[in-house]
Order: structure tokens, then C-alpha cells, then sequence
């Protein structure tokens, strides 16, 4: 009897008490007691001087900075001509890394010629390719759009296309049986199927995006986060630098929230995502 | 002469000669022939590895006719194992797939009720019972009205209650729709239970060929079932049973 698990309604840990009080915003607001103690700790230490200014803002000053900056429309235009970089390269590593998997994903004779460059390519480390893109393309917008695309085109070729290939044989069998044209296979099993996959890349490739445009905007640009945040070197002014990384924080979360939309909307069918819903 | 050829509409099925083998190995299929007539429910039997997949699978077209002459209607439709339903589709866009024409919904929505899953039309795949998804997997065969219709172990990975409501849907669904039936199993009273012909599958070979001549509808308790019953495990090497 010794091996017995009795399992009652409050085993779960993260399971409500009921009562008066709402317990529901304490165990939430948990999450952010720890963040927040934090940043109040870093603020009593630039306060009381622990920690010199000179090498880390407070967090007030940091607001105050920021906000400043969103009102004489230096981070607005700086931003906008960040997300403008940003979009356009992956808006082109989409078009092209889409195009390349589905070229080497549904043709042999496609994987032959596209998939061997690309898996030799990859391996380069994109980042050293800098000196090269502004040799070729100078100092305008195109080198760094060209880095964005060049790092965010691999992640989305290469999980589209282990996607189509990892489609399960069963099912194109028996789309086969069924009699489905070519098109029809592509169109309902492996665009589909390879979904899953192609939004894990897609994920990936947002954040490789925001990694090589930072780097590309330090190193030669006249504008964008990362040349602002570069110009504020300059001066000393850690308060700037710490609202360039907030802002690029910020970025990040977004895109992954907006990608997590995404999948709930397009991968409802999952099993997963059908628990989510309903809890 | 080899040829998978598609016959006149609702003619029977026939096989002659057929030899299938793989990589150049002994033959799996070895001058094998059969004949379903129209309308034939027709059970194949055979140990694990005899060939009864791979005979279905050349059948549907799946794999090539390298050596004999293949016959079947053209409108043919195939229940796996596994159900294969797309997790990405509605149970019911499942059962259309590759059907665009106006009034898809409906049609899927008449085969659904038939094999009584009507309540289930809109769900996602992966929220069906193994059961369901194999009702689902029927309906798809049948939205096609095939002239001939395979199953391939299609209850095996059922329990037996379920199975047994299953072969009771495929009686009746056989009875509607009037189709040709070959069904590959393991379990002899389910050939007994449904078929009008069993034929056992052995050295590549249809070497027993046993009609069941019995009224319909059948049950596993009919004593006329025992002799035939027998026959047919001794035909597959199990004794004493
Ligand atoms: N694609 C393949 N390549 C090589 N050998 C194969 C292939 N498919 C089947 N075989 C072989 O052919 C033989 C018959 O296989 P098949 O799947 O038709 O058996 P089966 O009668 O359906 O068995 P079971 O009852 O276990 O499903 C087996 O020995 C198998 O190993
Ligand atoms: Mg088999």
C-alpha cells in the first residue's frame, strides 16, 4: 500500500485557493516581484552613490532620458529608420528563403542545386562579412539591409526545408490514393505541414534580424538605434546607450509575442495550442 | 506484360500473374492470382510478412506493377492502419480533400452521419478517439463511392468493443453501398464475420481460397461459423485452437 498516490484537486501548486480575498493577482504579480525588486535595488545603489553614474544610469534617470529623447523626435526617427532596416531585410530573407525551400523541398533536382550552397553558406559567420558588405555596397542603406536578409534567410530556409522533408510519408500516400493533383499535394500537406517548422525559423530569423542590424547601425550609419546608441559613447552618455538597449528589449519581446500570435491562429490544430485555448 | 490497367467501370478486380519482389530478394508476391467480382467482399488472410500489404498496396497503385497483369475499377478508395487524417483540416475538409466543387460540405456532411460521426464534423483530428478516426478515415473512402474499396488492418489498433461496433458499420456500409471490399486482417472471425470469400496469403501465393456461404447478418456465436472457423486456422498453421 506504501505505493499508493492519492491525487486530489489541489495538487497542483499554482492551483487558486478560494476565498474573499483575490489570490489570483498575488500569485501573478509573483512574477513581477523579482524584476522589479531588482531594478529598485540597482536605483538605491546609484542613489547612494554605490554605483558611479558615470558607468551606469539609474533607472530614473533613464526614463527621464527616455523620455526626452521621444520628445525632441530623436528616438521616434531613429527607431522608425531602425524597424524600416529591419523589415525591409526580412522581408527580403522571407521572400527569398521562402522561395529557395520550396525550390529545393519539392524537387530533387532542386535540393541538387540549391540546398549544397546554401548548407556551405551558412556556415560563415554572417558577422564577418561586414568589412566585405561596405566595401561592396558602401555606407548606405543597402549593405545593411543586405546583412539583415544574409542572417535571417538561413533560419527560414533551413527549418521551411526540413519541414517539407519531414513531411510524414503516410499522408502524401494517401493524398496520392485520393488522387490529389501535384498542386493540391503542395497546397493542402507540405505548405501546411511544413507550417510548424517554417514558424520556428520565422522566430529565429526575427532575432537574428535585430542582432545584425544592431551591429551593422554601430558600425557605419548616420542614423538608427545603434547609431544613436554609438554617438552616445561618444559623450559619455550611459543613460542613452541603457535606453538603446531597453529599446531593442522591447523590440525583441514584441516580435516574439507577435510571432506566438502567429501560431496560435495558424496552429490552432495542435494539440498543444487546443489545451491552451480551453484553460 | 506488365500493366496496371483501369477497367470499365464497376468491372471486377483481377490479378494474374503478378510477381513482386524487393531489392532482387526471393519474391514477396510470386505469380499470384485473384479475382474479385463486382460487389465481392473478399477477406485476405496471411502470417505477418506474407505480403497481404504489399499485394494491397500494388492494388491501389501505391507500388508499381513491375511483373503481371493488374485489372481494377477506376474509382478505387484505400482505409489504412492509421487513419492519415490531415491534423491541418476540419474532420469534415479531411474527408473532401482534393473535391472542390460546390456542395463539398454537404457531401461531408451525409457520409459523416453514415458512419455516425456527425457530432464531430467540425473537429480538429488530433481530438478524435482512434475510433472516430477511423469512422473519419471510412467516411473518406466512401464520399468517393469507390467501385472497390481496401482496408488494410483497419480495426487493428482498436479495442475490441470498438472493433466490434466497426465491423458491424462496415457490414451495413458494404450492404448500402454495394462496393467491392478486400480487407486485409489478422483476426479470422472478423473475415468470417464480414466476407463472402476468404483467401489466405502464403509463399507469395493465394494457396487457400475458402468460401463462406453463410446468411447474413452473422454473429461470432453462429455455430456454422466453428467449422469454417477451424479450416481456416488450419490453413494459417494454428492447431488446436
Ligand atoms: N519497401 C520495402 N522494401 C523492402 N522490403 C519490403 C518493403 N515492403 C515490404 N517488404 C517486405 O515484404 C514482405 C511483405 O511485407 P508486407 O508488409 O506486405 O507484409 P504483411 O503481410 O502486410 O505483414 P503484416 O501482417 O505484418 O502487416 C516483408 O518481408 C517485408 O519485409
Ligand atoms: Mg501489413
Amino acid at each position: 500500500m506504501s505505493d499508493t498516490v492519492v491525487l486530489t484537486e489541489t495538487q497542483s501548486a499554482t492551483e487558486v485557493p478560494k476565498g474573499p480575498l483575490s489570490f489570483v493577482n498575488l500569485a501573478s504579480l509573483r512574477r513581477y516581484a523579482s524584476p522589479v525588486f531588482l531594478v529598485c535595488c540597482w536605483q538605491a545603489a546609484c542613489s547612494s552613490g554605490f554605483l558611479s553614474t558615470r558607468l551606469v544610469s539609474s533607472p530614473a534617470q533613464i526614463a527621464v532620458t527616455g523620455w526626452a529623447l521621444t520628445r525632441d523626435g530623436t528616438l521616434p526617427y531613429n527607431l522608425g529608420v531602425s524597424l524600416l532596416r529591419a523589415a525591409s531585410g526580412l522581408g527580403l530573407a522571407l521572400t527569398l528563403g521562402v522561395l529557395l525551400a520550396l525550390i529545393s523541398g519539392l524537387s530533387k533536382a532542386g535540393e541538387d542545386i540549391v540546398d549544397a550552397p546554401l548548407q556551405i553558406l551558412r556556415t560563415l559567420p554572417a558577422l564577418a562579412l561586414v568589412p566585405l558588405f561596405i566595401l561592396w555596397f558602401g555606407i548606405g542603406e543597402t549593405p545593411k539591409i543586405l546583412l539583415v536578409a544574409l542572417g535571417a534567410i538561413f533560419p527560414i530556409y533551413l527549418n521551411l526545408h526540413s519541414g517539407i522533408r519531414s513531411i510524414d510519408p503516410k499522408l502524401l500516400e494517401m493524398g496520392s490514393t485520393l488522387g490529389l493533383s501535384r498542386w493540391q499535394t503542395i497546397r493542402d500537406i507540405f505548405l501546411p505541414g511544413a507550417l510548424p517548422d517554417f514558424l520556428t525559423g520565422l522566430r529565429y530569423a526575427v532575432g537574428v534580424s535585430w542582432m545584425m542590424l544592431v551591429v551593422a547601425e554601430q558600425v557605419n550609419a548616420e542614423s538608427g538605434i545603434g547609431h544613436m546608441m554609438m554617438d552616445a559613447q561618444d559623450f559619455m552618455r550611459t543613460d542613452i546607450i541603457l535606453v538603446g538597449l531597453l529599446v531593442y528589449g522591447v523590440l525583441g519581446l514584441l516580435s516574439d509575442q507577435i510571432i506566438r500570435f502567429l501560431e496560435a491562429i495558424f496552429l490552432a490544430w495542435r494539440p498543444s495550442n487546443e489545451k491552451k485555448r480551453t484553460t | 506484360m506488365t500493366a496496371l490497367k483501369a477497367a470499365p467501370q464497376d468491372a471486377a478486380v483481377s490479378i494474374q500473374q503478378l510477381t513482386k519482389r524487393f531489392d532482387g530478394g526471393s519474391p514477396v508476391l510470386d505469380r499470384l492470382n485473384l479475382a474479385i467480382a463486382p460487389g465481392e467482399f473478399v477477406a485476405l488472410l496471411g502470417h505477418s510478412g506474407s505480403g497481404k500489404s504489399t499485394l494491397l498496396r500494388t492494388l491501389a497503385g501505391l507500388d508499381p506493377v513491375t511483373e503481371g497483369i493488374v485489372t481494377r475499377p477506376q474509382r478505387v478508395s484505400v482505409v489504412f492502419q492509421e487513419s492519415r487524417l490531415l491534423p491541418w483540416k476540419k474532420v469534415w475538409k479531411n474527408i473532401v480533400l482534393g473535391q472542390e466543387d460546390a456542395g463539398t460540405r454537404q457531401r461531408a456532411e451525409v457520409v459523416l452521419e453514415e458512419v455516425g460521426l456527425s457530432h464531430r464534423t467540425n473537429a480538429w483530428p488530433a481530438t478524435l478517439s482512434g475510433g472516430e478516426a477511423q469512422r473519419a478515415a471510412l467516411a473518406r473512402a466512401l464520399v468517393r463511392e469507390p467501385a472497390f474499396l481496401m482496408l488494410d488492418e483497419p480495426f487493428a489498433a482498436l479495442d475490441a468493443l470498438t472493433r466490434l461496433k466497426m465491423q458491424q458499420l462496415v457490414a451495413d456500409l458494404w450492404k448500402k453501398h454495394g462496393c467491392a471490399v478486400f480487407l486485409v486482417t489478422h483476426d479470422v472471425d472478423e473475415a468470417l464475420l464480414l466476407a463472402d470469400r476468404a483467401v489466405v496469403l502464403e509463399q507469395g501465393q493465394i494457396r487457400v481460397d475458402l468460401p463462406i456461404p453463410l446468411s447474413r447478418p452473422r454473429k461470432h456465436s453462429d455455430g456454422d461459423l466453428e467449422a469454417l472457423r477451424t479450416t481456416l486456422l488450419n490453413a494459417l498453421g494454428v492447431h488446436g485452437a
